[in-house]
């Protein structure tokens, strides 16, 4: 029975070749039943014939035909998987994107410059063992000065000029003050407290000074205090040089230079090298090379003796910084009234 | 203070250049401003002299001199209406390069021929040659000057302009930079001469003073001169007071000018013969009394002001400022000098209470000096110096002897330093032979001790100049700074472990900033001075009216501590609005807001966070964004950040209808304590007519404060305890409810939330319309139900949801919706 291996043969290869030109889903299925349907199938039309050939065909033929069907199952398969991945990548395809499209944002905050700045000082002093406290805004002239080693009419005190509170006393003197520094919390912490001390003041400070690019009446300021047994001089130049470090960069230089500040003895500015122009001198550092960061020194002995420490017993020393000023220098901000005017133009670029 | 060079040479020797000079000083505390070079590009400009002055042949108004440069004669032409044939000039020849006094530029002179005639050179003005603004007529230079030498070998200087600290009033004097630089360079310091010939009859005392008012004036100096011939002082002591700034006067005012300058000590000229009676009387005003200073101001002053006086009344205010009536002037010929103390805190007072400014300056040359307290030891040195200048260069006779009341005399201080204490306060110690030479360089007079412990100890006695010396550790400083800050060692402080924590509230601030940032909002910071329309527009009705008033305010808009910060936020938001507006506004600040506390306390500072909200909640863009009324940030927008900032602080909190001035009623809440109790904070739609009166033009602006202090107090424990995770499935439920319109949904929402076996909750829908009954609205919310322990059935859910129901019914009026 030539006649019907030559049909399966047929069916194999028209079937494979049919199968070549599918390209959808529908089709292979219309495929399926042509060929391979269960009853109406052309295989399995053929398959019914097998029983009717002679026993010494059959054998033969039995196994011609498992060969195809197994052929066109395998080729079905093969071809049901191909076409399923194109029609998935067909509808990515569809799906496609400009990726450069801008995405959704979420809204972005942020902090006030300031607030940036004063952490990265207090981040700079807190592997040094200096704690944050903070202390009124509002303050007493003798916190503010007196205890400070200003008293009334020092000349000293045209270095802070004041905003006074319209609050007289019996003595029709006017006692209350916004505070000009810092620094009235350095008696505050040291009546409060025995040594040791090591502690951070960050706060508003206020004076009574018409603004311009470099002047405010309302800025910031951070206090440093350490008081102990054998605190020095050199452990000031040291906590000085380890915090510009931090802050300022590895290879800065640091140079420390006496000033004037009636509460400590001995004073100091301490200055880094400009990192606008490496120390050579420019526009920034006012062609000196040198950028202003600090004064400091060495608590005064009769401010120890004030709050009731034994000034032969314990020594100390204390520091004060601008953080807008430093935030200028590092951002090249020109004018420090930006700062409060609080225009999101300005704030939004920190 | 501007220091000469060129002059401070006359005391010590320096062969520093300027610049190191400049450093020097600035590390040892005299910090320079800026070096000033007089004459450094005079190049072709030099001493002539005018041999003869002859009209010009064609030009009325022009002259034609003949200059003699030492060298030869040139012809120039100049129409100076102060050019006379005999004086030194300055001339500039072809090829020097002049400032155009006109236009201020440099330009380069050439050969000019002017109505017919070649001049061959210019004569020139100060201004012409960088040296002031006088532009009037040429710089006729003294007498003494050569021609032919180039002017910057006469004129040429450098001026260091130095910015003196507040404790070193010797720093103002020549003679006190001079002993800094003479310890920096380790050089002898040459004092001035004080002695002159005393040929006049004797005086004492009581002939020339009065001295009534000591704790004004504590000590009070004078000497009489007579016979002196007033005119123009020599050009030398004019040169050096242009140098230092001052313009010259007379021989005698530029004397008293010049020893101020030089010592650092005020004086003071009287004319006599214009004092009655002849002798000065040194005491308070009395109420009301006249005086007409030399500035032409007329005072009226109080018994707190100190005056020199004569029988008729005040000649001058003591320390700052003579008056009008007793000035010297070209007849005077006998003169009273004065060299006083006056007390630091009176004279700042009567600057302040009078006024007194020169140039732009509060006080006069004399009252900044007598401010920073001069020492008591000066007067009888300026006073003697400048007599001596009166004899030799006006032609005076000097009385014998010198009248000096100084009722309280003090002997020098002696102040001793260890170098134990020097160890302690520095960390190391230079050695006796530093000490002590350094010292002795600032002019202090030092007994060094060697101790038999290897330790020693230096006596050291001030010098009169300095009022700044009184402990050890000055001394300290005193030899820190000549050697240098830099060669102290440097040392780390010892390690102390972990710092203490900041106060709760410090960090409680800190978290907030934190959690806001990253919710989207932007920090703030403005001042805390304010308006009073400002806190008017935004004090809530139950806060305090009665803000604390700066005295000396800067400017109405900085002149009240804020009570509230909302002002300051709303503000914000106005300011940004103009120009290109933003679609939306998350704003934040963090700050205090002063709370009045009577007349003996300090305010109570409250710190706040206050933030507004305004615009749309999400940004237009391509993909879309909002653009209806309802996507606009809202009541809610703010409630639930509050709601996750109270929350991610475990702050534990419930919220109120609130009624508040300027939020729109209705539209606002009071944030409470959970177990009630005040509120401590206030969230709210802000009212049109406050957005009005601010200006603001987005139509819905939302508000929230919080009192962080007391969020505080409200904080629940920090520790949490860990809640075993069911392994049982939970059964998802939904609830429809119907309650009163008006009833809270919250009270509804807590009683789910907190019934047992309940492990989530959450409002889905809030209805009100045709669906339900009047008068009520639909709450829809959806609960998981679960147990720790077991798999709940349907039956057991249904019977606590009965039991939920029951409770809802009894406590909150909620019915099942579809019951009702």
């Amino acid at each position: 029975m030539s006649t019907l291996t030559d049909e399966l043969t047929d069916v194999e290869s028209s079937a494979l070749a049919e199968l070549e030109r599918i390209s959808d889903r529908d089709a292979l299925e219309e495929w399926r039943v042509t060929w391979q349907g269960r009853r109406q199938g052309r295989l399995p039309k053929l398959l019914e014939q097998l029983p009717t050939l002679p026993i010494e065909d059959r054998r033969e033929a039995g196994q011609l035909a498992n060969r195809v069907r197994t052929a066109l199952e395998n080729a079905y398969e093969e071809r049901r998987a191909v076409l399923e991945h194109a029609s998935v990548s067909q509808r990515l395809s569809a799906e496609a994107i400009d990726v450069t499209l801008p995405g959704r944002r979420v809204p972005a905050g942020g902090l006030h410059p300031t607030t940036q700045t004063l952490r990265e000082i207090i981040d700079a002093f807190k592997p040094m063992g200096f704690t944050v406290v903070e202390g009124p805004e509002v303050e007493w002239d003798y916190y503010n000065f007196e205890a400070l080693n200003i008293p009334a009419d020092h000349p000293a005190r045209d270095q802070w000029d004041t905003l006074w509170l319209d609050i007289e006393d019996d003595d029709g003197k006017r006692p209350l003050l916004l505070r000009t520094h810092t620094s009235p919390m350095q008696v505050r912490i040291m009546e409060a407290q025995e040594p040791p001390i090591r502690v951070l003041v960050p706060g508003r400070v206020f004076r009574h000074e018409a603004t311009d690019a470099s002047h405010e009446s309302v800025f910031f300021q951070v206090e440093g205090l350490a008081i102990d047994r054998g605190i020095t001089f050199a452990d000031l130049k040291g906590t000085l040089y380890a915090f510009a470090r931090r802050m300022f960069g590895p290879d800065r230089r640091v140079r420390f230079r006496c000033d004037f500040f009636p509460f400590v003895e001995p004073g100091v500015d301490m200055a880094i090298d400009c990192f606008a122009c490496k120390g050579n001198g420019c526009r920034v550092c006012s062609q000196s090379g040198w950028l202003e960061i600090m004064g400091a020194g060495m608590v005064h002995p009769k401010i120890l003796q004030r709050v009731g420490y034994d000034p032969d017993e314990y020594t100390g020393f204390a520091f004060g910084m601008g953080p807008e000023r430093i935030a200028m220098l590092r951002h090249g901000i020109d004018d420090i009234r930006h700062f409060y005017a609080n225009d999101l133009n300005f704030l939004e670029q920190f | 203070m501007r220091v000469s060079l060129k002059w401070l040479r006359e005391y010590v020797d320096f062969d520093l250049t300027p610049e190191e000079l400049a450093h020097r000083l600035t590390m040892a505390g005299l910090e320079v401003g800026s070096i000033e070079r007089v004459g450094g590009d005079w190049d072709n400009v030099l001493v002539g002299h005018i041999e003869r002055l002859g009209p010009h042949p064609n030009a009325d108004r022009l002259k034609l001199a003949t200059v003699n440069t030492g060298s030869e004669e040139l012809e120039v032409i100049c129409g100076a209406p102060n050019v006379e044939g005999g004086q030194n000039i300055v001339l500039a020849r072809v090829g020097a390069t002049l400032t155009n006094p006109q236009t201020g530029s440099r330009e380069t002179l050439k050969s000019a021929r002017i109505r017919g005639v070649v001049s061959e050179g210019m004569i020139c003005s100060e201004r012409e040659l960088g040296l002031g603004d006088d532009h009037e007529g040429i710089l006729v230079l003294p007498g003494d000057a050569v021609p032919g030498m180039p002017l910057e070998d006469y004129l040429g200087d450098v001026i260091l302009d130095v910015e003196v600290t507040a404790n070193r009033p010797d720093w103002l004097s020549m003679l006190g930079v001079a002993w800094e630089v003479g310890a920096l360079t380790g050089n002898p310091v040459r004092v001035p001469s004080l002695e002159y010939a005393e040929d006049g009859d004797s005086i004492t005392t009581k002939d020339l003073v009065d001295l009534r008012a000591p704790e004004f004036a504590p000590r009070y100096t004078s000497a009489l001169i007579t016979g002196a011939t007033v005119g123009p002082a020599p050009g030398w002591m004019q040169m050096r007071l242009k140098a230092a700034g001052v313009r010259p006067i007379s021989n005698v005012v530029d004397i008293t000018n010049y020893v101020m300058l030089e010592i650092g000590q005020p004086l003071h000229a009287f004319d006599r013969d214009r004092i009655a009676g002849g002798k000065l009387i040194v005491r308070r005003a009395t109420p009301d009394e006249p005086l007409e200073t030399l500035d032409g101001r007329q005072h009226v002053l109080s018994t707190e002001d100190l005056v020199i006086a004569d029988e008729n009344g005040p000649v001058g205010l003591g320390g700052i400022m003579g008056g009008e009536n007793s000035e010297v002037s070209d007849s005077t010929t006998d003169i009273i000098l004065e060299s006083a103390s006056f007390g630091f805190a009176s004279t700042r007072r009567t600057v302040q209470r009078r006024r007194i400014e020169v140039g732009g300056k509060r006080g006069t040359e004399a009252s900044q000096r007598f401010e920073r307290n001069l020492p008591i030891t000066l007067p009888p040195i300026g006073l003697r110096r400048a007599a001596k200048m009166l004899v030799e260069l006006c032609g005076g006779t000097a009385a014998k002897g010198i009248a000096d009341d100084w009722p309280d005399r003090q002997e020098p201080a002696v102040v001793t330093l260890t170098s134990e204490r020097m160890t302690q306060v520095m960390g190391s110690d230079p050695g006796r032979e530093v000490s002590e030479r350094t010292l002795r360089s600032l002019g202090f007079e030092v007994t060094a001790t060697d101790r038999a412990d290897g330790e020693y100890t230096i006596d050291a006695t001030v010098p009169y100049w300095r009022t700044d010396i009184g402990i050890a550790d000055d001394l300290i400083e005193e030899v820190a700074r000549i050697v240098g800050y830099d060669a102290i060692p440097v040392t780390l402080l010892p390690t102390t472990g972990e710092p203490d924590l900041p106060e709760p509230l410090t960090q409680m601030k800190d978290d907030v900033r934190d959690v806001l940032v990253q919710l989207g909002h932007r920090e703030t910071i403005s001042y805390p001075l304010v308006p009073m329309d400002l806190l008017q527009t935004t004090i809530p009705g139950d806060a305090p009216q009665d803000p604390l008033r700066v005295w000396n305010r800067m400017s109405p808009d900085q002149e009240y501590l804020r009570t509230t910060l909302r002002g300051s936020l709303l503000r914000t938001l106005a300011n940004n609005e103009r120009g290109i507006s933003r679609e939306s506004y998350r704003l934040f600040e963090i700050g205090q807001a002063y709370l009045p506390h009577g007349p003996r306390h300090q305010p109570e500072e409250r710190t706040y966070v206050c933030g507004v909200m305004a615009g749309m909640r999400a940004n237009r863009s391509w993909i879309g964004g909002s653009d209806t009324a309802s996507d606009e940030l809202d009541f809610f927008d703010a409630k639930g950040l509050v709601e996750t900032l109270l929350e991610t602080l475990g702050v534990r909190a419930r919220y109120e209808a609130a009624d508040d001035r300027i939020l729109a009623h209705g539209r606002s809440a009071h944030i409470l304590p959970e177990t009630g109790g005040r509120p401590f904070g206030t969230i709210g739609e802000v009212h049109p007519d406050t957005l009005a009166a601010l200006d603001i033009r987005a139509p819905r602006v939302v508000l929230y404060e919080v009192d962080l202090g007391a969020a505080l107090q409200n904080r629940r424990e920090v520790e949490r305890t860990w809640q075993s995770v069911s392994r049982y499935p939970g059964v998802l439920r939904e609830l429809s409810l119907l309650v009163d319109e008006g009833a809270p949904a919250g009270a509804v929402g807590d009683i789910i939330r907190d019934f047992p076996s309940v492990v989530r909750s959450a409002l889905v829908d809030v209805y009100q319309g045709p669906q339900v009954p009047d008068g009520k609205k639909s709450l829809a919310f959806s609960l998981v139900w679960q147990s720790p322990t077991r798999t709940l059935t349907d039956t057991e859910v249904d019977v606590a949801e009965t039991q939920l129901l029951d409770k809802l019914q009894r406590e909150a009026g909620a019915t099942l919706r579809s019951q009702a």
